[in-house]
């Protein structure tokens, strides 16, 4: 707020980025609802998600070199207004989510208008753009508060989307229900762990907070916080004990709004998760290392085991996947948990490289549904001949989920086992290509489903149309390339790492 | 609930004075305890005991459902688009000095103002929606249920 | 320093706002956690959230202070000790997060009761367990066997 005495400088447009990152797909989302119409619905929803990530790509390629852009909303200066604020992390993490909004959406339409009736469709995308603009928000700003509300805006809507898919499927009702209930019960644990945070220093801007919180040192209540805030976040992350919501709302929601949420909304609350564990208390704190060490870590092992292990003896694709999803959770989780440079950059790397496979194996679910009515594997038999461009793609996705040398999914798993060899773990290094072989069967089952088991006779199964197959197309080639090229995504988690790991001085940038 | 003659006419009274007060609470906001939430749930409540005491049928004569859907994106898109005419102004978005530049106290007045307008309908209209949406789904009641 | 029966009882009383705190999230939080009925559920989960609204409400009260009400003249007597206002606005958000689940969760509700006709999670349970057994029947890999 100026006073009458300080001369307003005007702010130009690229000023205005981190702002309009986050109003454009908000204004468009109400713009849906006046216009009201289901012609309109799709293309405003498609040209906010481009726009976001115009923008998207314009913040981090300016944050790249390690500098911190810091927005005051309303004009009130932090650490009393609320801020937005853009580094290599959470640049990152918005270039992700609306790089995968803006392919999945186009599979979308096509997908979600067989899936969800029509006069639905403009109610569905105003969800799918508050979903979409809470999970951005929540990347973006800078205020502990804020971070509750948008995850909020973008749980609400999660909950809606899900239950979208009960005209399929009436237990999507049940799983939107569970997770509506699991789900609030995680954020009021993190506004539990925020008042105790307010409680202790009297402020609520991330940075300042991890700058108070450096000074005045351990204590009881930041304690609380810490524990409140980790096990609400967890449930969001569906980290392993609290995961159950996970397969059930990933399986019955329509397939184009699993392949965003399995894609974006896990990995953005593993971003809130990395953001409160480094920047916001101290790494050093003695009580946070035997956190990650004797309670993150164990979990995130029995994870990658349990939940593969689950993965394998399902006979639905999409079930299959969303427990593997669970799985692959713990492989991030456990990066996180090594407390060093190369496991946080493995944490980092594999939340975008699982983002990318992960929603291209789920885009090919909803092309089986599409075409073939189901993803359960006896309608899948032989539909490798019969849907040669989906198939391929999901061997191609399949290998990079299991870690295979040229996929996006080696460069992680890669990187996460060296984290685990410099802390001289390698318990854990062998535990991490023990999983990856339970990844080989549950993957070889659909490979074996597609394409060694014969194509019933009466069969009139076709390839989907373009408008899916590009878009599942996209991701594919991306784990590829990903896999072969590894200097952006490298350098950006690297600098996103170094960034996390240096606490509180990496939130008052260098 | 034809045969409820108090009820009927201390609604109808009590309406306009519902509306009044919620109006008051939602001007006065900027002065006194107050504002948009408070004066959008006060004033949803005029319609819901008008819906409660006539019928449904009634109040969504007065207002239709499609209107409430569209009155909660003009709420929602005043506020916002107070917010871009800051940005457009060059200021930070909701920056209301953009709306008075000479007198920023004045435009913070302004501001405030249209800002808790835009949630004052929002609410409203999401309130009543939400009403519409169980009411709508359960047999009316009749008389002798009471 | 008043200690009877080993407990230090000005903590106990000067912490009441902890005590009802705990004892109200812990009473939602059984709620959801116990019952079966969902409309239940979602009364716990408000009882839960209720709880925290008011430890965030109770610590912003500043001891004497007095409502952050600034006089219309804009007069502020520095001697006056107003109370932290920020808490209340924080709880108006999440009040207001709070309606919008609710109206979800009662929604959801509404809709469970007409697809499997009762709202009692035992018996949703078990008609989704049912779904699931058929489910697997129909598409399990050795469907082969004779059933």
């Amino acid at each position: 707020m100026a006073t009458e005495t300080v001369v307003h400088t005007a702010l130009t447009l690229t000023d205005q980025l981190p702002a309009l990152q986050i109003v454009v797909p908000f204004v468009a989302a109400p713009l849906i609802v006046l216009l009201g119409g289901r012609r309109w619905a799709w293309p405003i929803a498609f040209a906010a998600s481009l726009a976001s990530l115009v923008i998207a790509a314009l913040l981090l390629a300016s944050v790249l070199d390690g500098s911190i852009i810091s927005y005051h909303m309303g004009g009130w200066a932090p650490p009393v207004g609320i801020e937005y604020r853009v580094d290599a992390a959470n640049a990152f993490v918005l270039l992700l989510v609306s790089a995968i909004s803006t392919v999945v959406l186009p599979y979308a339409r096509t997908s979600i208008a067989r899936e969800v009736s029509e006069r639905h469709h403009a109610l569905f995308y105003t969800a799918y753009l508050l979903c979409f603009s809470g999970l951005m928000g929540v990347a973006i700003t800078g205020d502990a508060f804020n971070v509750f509300v948008f995850l909020e805006i973008s749980s609400l809507s999660t909950y809606v989307l899900i239950a979208q898919g009960a005209e399929r499927d009436r237990r999507a009702l049940t799983a939107s229900y569970d997770y509506l209930i699991m789900g609030t019960i995680g954020a009021t644990f993190f506004v539990i762990g925020i008042g105790f945070l307010y409680m202790a220093t009297g402020t609520l801007n991330l940075a300042d907070l991890a700058d108070r919180i450096a000074d005045k040192g351990d204590s009881r209540t930041i304690r609380a916080a810490f524990a409140f805030i980790v096990v609400g976040i967890g449930l969001k992350v569906a980290m392993y004990p609290v995961h159950r919501w996970l397969p059930n709302a990933y399986t019955y929601a329509p397939s184009a709004i699993t392949a965003f949420l399995a894609a974006t909304a896990t990995k953005v609350a593993v971003y809130v998760l990395l953001r409160f564990v480094f920047s916001v208390f101290q790494p050093a704190f003695i009580f946070e290392v035997h956190t990650l060490e004797f309670i993150i870590l164990p979990f995130a092992l029995v994870a990658m085991f349990a939940c593969s292990f689950v993965a394998v003896f399902q006979s639905d694709f999409k079930m299959m996947l969303a427990f593997s999803s669970v799985a692959q959770i713990g492989y991030i989780l456990l990066g996180i948990s090594f407390l060093n440079e190369t496991g946080v950059t493995a944490a980092v790397i594999h939340l975008f490289n699982h983002g990318i496979t992960k929603a291209a194996l789920f885009m090919a679910v909803g092309a089986y549904v599409y075409s073939a009515g189901g993803s359960f594997y006896d309608t899948m038999q032989g539909l490798g001949r019969r849907m040669p461009l989906t198939s391929a793609a999901v061997v191609i996705a399949g290998l990079s989920l299991i870690g295979v040398p040229g996929t996006a999914g080696f460069i992680s798993k890669w990187v996460l086992v060296q984290g685990a060899l410099e802390k001289g773990w390698w318990p854990v290094a062998i535990l991490i290509v023990g999983s990856s072989l339970l990844a080989v069967i549950y993957i070889w089952r659909v490979i074996e489903v597609l394409y060694l088991q014969p194509t019933p006779e009466d069969s009139r199964v076709r390839e989907v149309p373009m408008s899916m197959l590009v878009p599942i197309w996209i991701m594919t080639l991306a784990c590829i390339w990903f896999g072969l090229n590894t200097d952006m995504t490298m350098s950006a988690a690297q600098a996103a790492a170094r960034g996390l790991l240096a606490g509180s001085a990496g939130m008052m940038g260098q | 609930m034809r045969h409820h003659l108090i009820l009927r006419v201390v609604t109808k009274l009590l309406i306009g004075v519902i509306m009044l007060f919620a109006l008051y609470v939602q001007f006065h906001g900027d002065y006194s305890p107050g504002g948009g939430f408070q004066a959008g749930v006060i004033m949803s409540v005029a319609f819901i005991i008008y819906s409660v005491v006539f019928s449904l049928a009634d109040a969504q004569k007065v207002l239709p459902p499609w209107f409430v859907h569209k009155l909660m994106a003009v709420g929602l898109l005043l506020y916002a688009l107070t917010g871009v005419y800051s940005m457009f102004a060059g200021y930070n978005y909701l920056d209301y000095d953009a709306i008075n530049p000479e007198h920023p106290v004045s435009g913070q007045h302004n501001g405030i103002i249209l800002i808790e307008l835009g949630v004052g309908i929002t609410v409203t209209a999401v309130m009543v929606t939400i009403f519409y949406a169980f009411a709508s789904r359960t047999p009316p009641m009749d008389d002798e249920a009471w | 320093m008043v200690k009877e029966f080993g407990l230090d009882w000005t903590f106990v009383i000067g912490h009441l706002n902890y005590w009802l705190f705990i004892i109200l999230m812990m009473t939602g939080l059984y709620i959801v956690v116990a019952k079966g009925n969902l409309v239940k559920k979602i009364v716990g989960l408000n009882i839960f959230q209720t709880a925290v609204f008011m430890l965030y409400i109770s610590v912003g009260k500043v001891k004497g202070g007095t409502a952050p009400i600034f006089p219309v003249d804009m007069n502020i007597d520095p001697d006056v000790l107003y109370s932290n206002p920020l808490p209340h606005v924080l709880i108006l958000t999440a009040i207001v997060v709070g309606v919008a689940t609710t109206s979800l969760g009662l929604a959801l509700a509404v809709r469970i009761r007409e697809e499997y006709g009762t709202i009692e999670e035992d018996s949703i349970q078990k008609i989704d367990r049912d779904t699931c057994l058929q489910d697997a029947n129909l598409h399990s890999e050795v469907a082969s066997e004779p059933r």
